[in-house]
């Protein structure tokens, strides 16, 4: 803490303390002037959660309330700045887990009242919007934003840091909870991401023909099918090496993921493809979304997994443009499970 | 009990929405099948019944989902639930008393669910989309509408 002082008063007035509990990571970070990640903690409960095949809520509450405190003491330290340094306190509000959101915000409430400035309720998910920008600064708008995550798969057009479209989203099953769910199919544990991206890298992605739902319909996506089709063949093959089913179920949902942001981009003059949420850190998805951008002559933007997984840097950074545009927050705000992307 | 098969996932949208013209406020549906089985789908169909527009999706991430109809339709996933008491987090009585609430994987919590309701069990069949479906009454309320039921059903019902 010995350069708190030097540091303070460098970034006084503009450094946001994040906090993030919406789902199974309890994270806090410091930003400053809503780029500058001066700190940024996450305690993962994914350990806790696995042997239950998902996040169960009760026990996430209870880890949040466990680890809240030790983890924003942490961003504060590492941060190098004072308690007094906060310009204000940035929350969650949803969507997510009631009980877990609860934790993160009455924690930011009493911070702010304690420290006497500003709350500012943040949107999860438009926080992973503002995620791509710690990583790449330089960011060019508008940009197709592919959010996929355990709880959700959208594709949003972005058009400017608080304005933006959700142009396309699943109908049925997220994008990381077709993973899950077929994971757990094959018993491979939880969660079903890490697994089945790392079997993929020994399959081939085409040796099975999965089904490409609505893939030249529109642009929103359905997964639950895709789902069935996997656990009809194992139903069928359960011998079929788990490599080539793994790498087959990837590509069928990199594909249809790719190719209706594809045509979004073109359609509204999008200037790249950004990913965002827990699923963007799947290689493959990656892989075929670099791919699209050369060919198309888009940039592309691949956020580290630090970014694209839950963290509470997006949440201070989205807090910064939140409080600028909107001010802050009554205390009212309460938690929202089901709260969606604001859309102007 | 009741005992019907359908053959596409459209049918089994199809027979959940049958279910739903016999349903009040208060309602609770339990869904039992293993993964890919159609509860989602059934659940699609019975909200559409209800008059529900908003595309209903998997409630496995958020674990209630709630949808306006001409009734409130309440949609629960309720898989990673360790024990009853977790359905606390849920605020279940408030949710029973407020619409039609539909829970997947809901065999787990039955305690908490009460007397009253219809179980709906599906397995795979045959054929890649070939399910059946066995459809049982717990309580009065229920008992009491069997005919209805079975009349509604009658489309989907196997032969003995």
């Amino acid at each position: 803490m010995q350069n708190g002082a030097g540091n303070g008063a460098r970034h006084r007035g503009d450094a946001i303390l994040g906090i993030e509990t919406s789902c199974d990571e309890t994270a806090a970070a410091v930003v400053a002037g809503g780029q500058q990640v001066l700190s940024s903690v996450v305690s993962s409960q994914v350990d806790l959660h696995a042997r239950y095949g998902g996040v169960v809520p009760e026990v996430a509450g209870r880890a949040h309330v466990e680890r809240l405190v030790p983890v924003m003491s942490q961003a504060l330290v590492e941060s190098a700045l004072e308690d007094s340094d906060i310009a204000a306190v940035a929350a969650t509000v949803g969507p997510g887990l009631v009980g877990a959101l609860l934790v993160g915000v009455s924690a930011a409430k009493a911070l702010a009242l304690a420290w006497d400035v500003p709350f500012v309720a943040v949107n999860h998910l438009e926080a992973h919007l503002h995620a791509a920008f710690l990583d790449e600064p330089s960011l060019e708008l508008p940009v197709v934003v592919i959010l996929v995550s355990g709880g959700h798969t959208m594709l949003v057009l972005m058009e400017d840091r608080l304005r933006y479209r959700v142009l396309g989203a699943t109908l049925d099953d997220a994008a990381g909870e077709a993973f899950d769910k077929v994971a757990r199919y094959m018993g491979l544990g939880y969660p079903g991401g890490p697994v089945i991206d790392r079997l993929s890298g020994q399959g081939d992605r085409d040796a099975i023909a999965f089904p490409r739902a609505m893939l030249h319909d529109g642009w929103n996506f359905s997964f639950s099918g895709l789902k069935t089709s996997v656990i009809n063949h194992l139903r069928r093959h359960p011998d079929a090496p788990i490599e080539d089913v793994a790498a087959s179920f990837q590509e069928a949902v990199a594909d249809v993921l790719l190719a209706k942001a594809r045509r979004v981009a073109a359609a509204h003059n999008a200037r790249g493809l950004c990913l965002a949420g827990g699923v963007a850190a799947n290689s493959r998805l990656r892989e075929v979304t670099l791919d699209a951008c050369t060919a198309d002559g888009l940039a592309a933007y691949l956020p580290s997994r630090a970014m694209c997984t839950d963290n509470a840097a997006m949440v201070a950074a989205a807090g910064w443009w939140r409080l600028q545009a909107d001010g802050p927050s009554p205390l009212t705000v309460g938690a929202d499970p089901s709260l969606g992307l604001p859309e102007d | 009990m009741i005992a019907c098969s359908t053959a596409a996932v459209d049918e089994t949208r199809a027979l959940g929405g049958a279910v739903a013209a016999v349903v009040d406020t208060g309602d609770v549906v339990v869904l039992v099948g293993d993964l890919g089985a159609g509860k989602t789908a059934f659940v699609q169909g019975f909200a559409a019944t209800l008059g529900v527009t908003a595309p209903v999706t998997s409630p496995t991430f958020t674990l209630a989902n709630r949808y306006e109809g001409r009734l409130v339709v309440n949609h629960l996933d309720v898989y990673r639930f360790d024990c009853p008491e977790e359905v606390n987090d849920l605020a279940l009585p408030e949710l029973l008393d407020d619409g039609v609430t539909l829970v997947e994987w809901g065999d787990t919590i039955s305690s908490a669910l009460g007397a009253e309701h219809l179980s709906v069990t599906i397995r795979f069949g045959a054929g890649d989309n070939d399910r059946s479906f066995e459809l049982c009454s717990h309580g009065e309320s229920w008992q009491r509408r069997a005919d209805r039921l079975s009349a509604a059903l009658e489309p989907w019902v196997s032969p003995c």
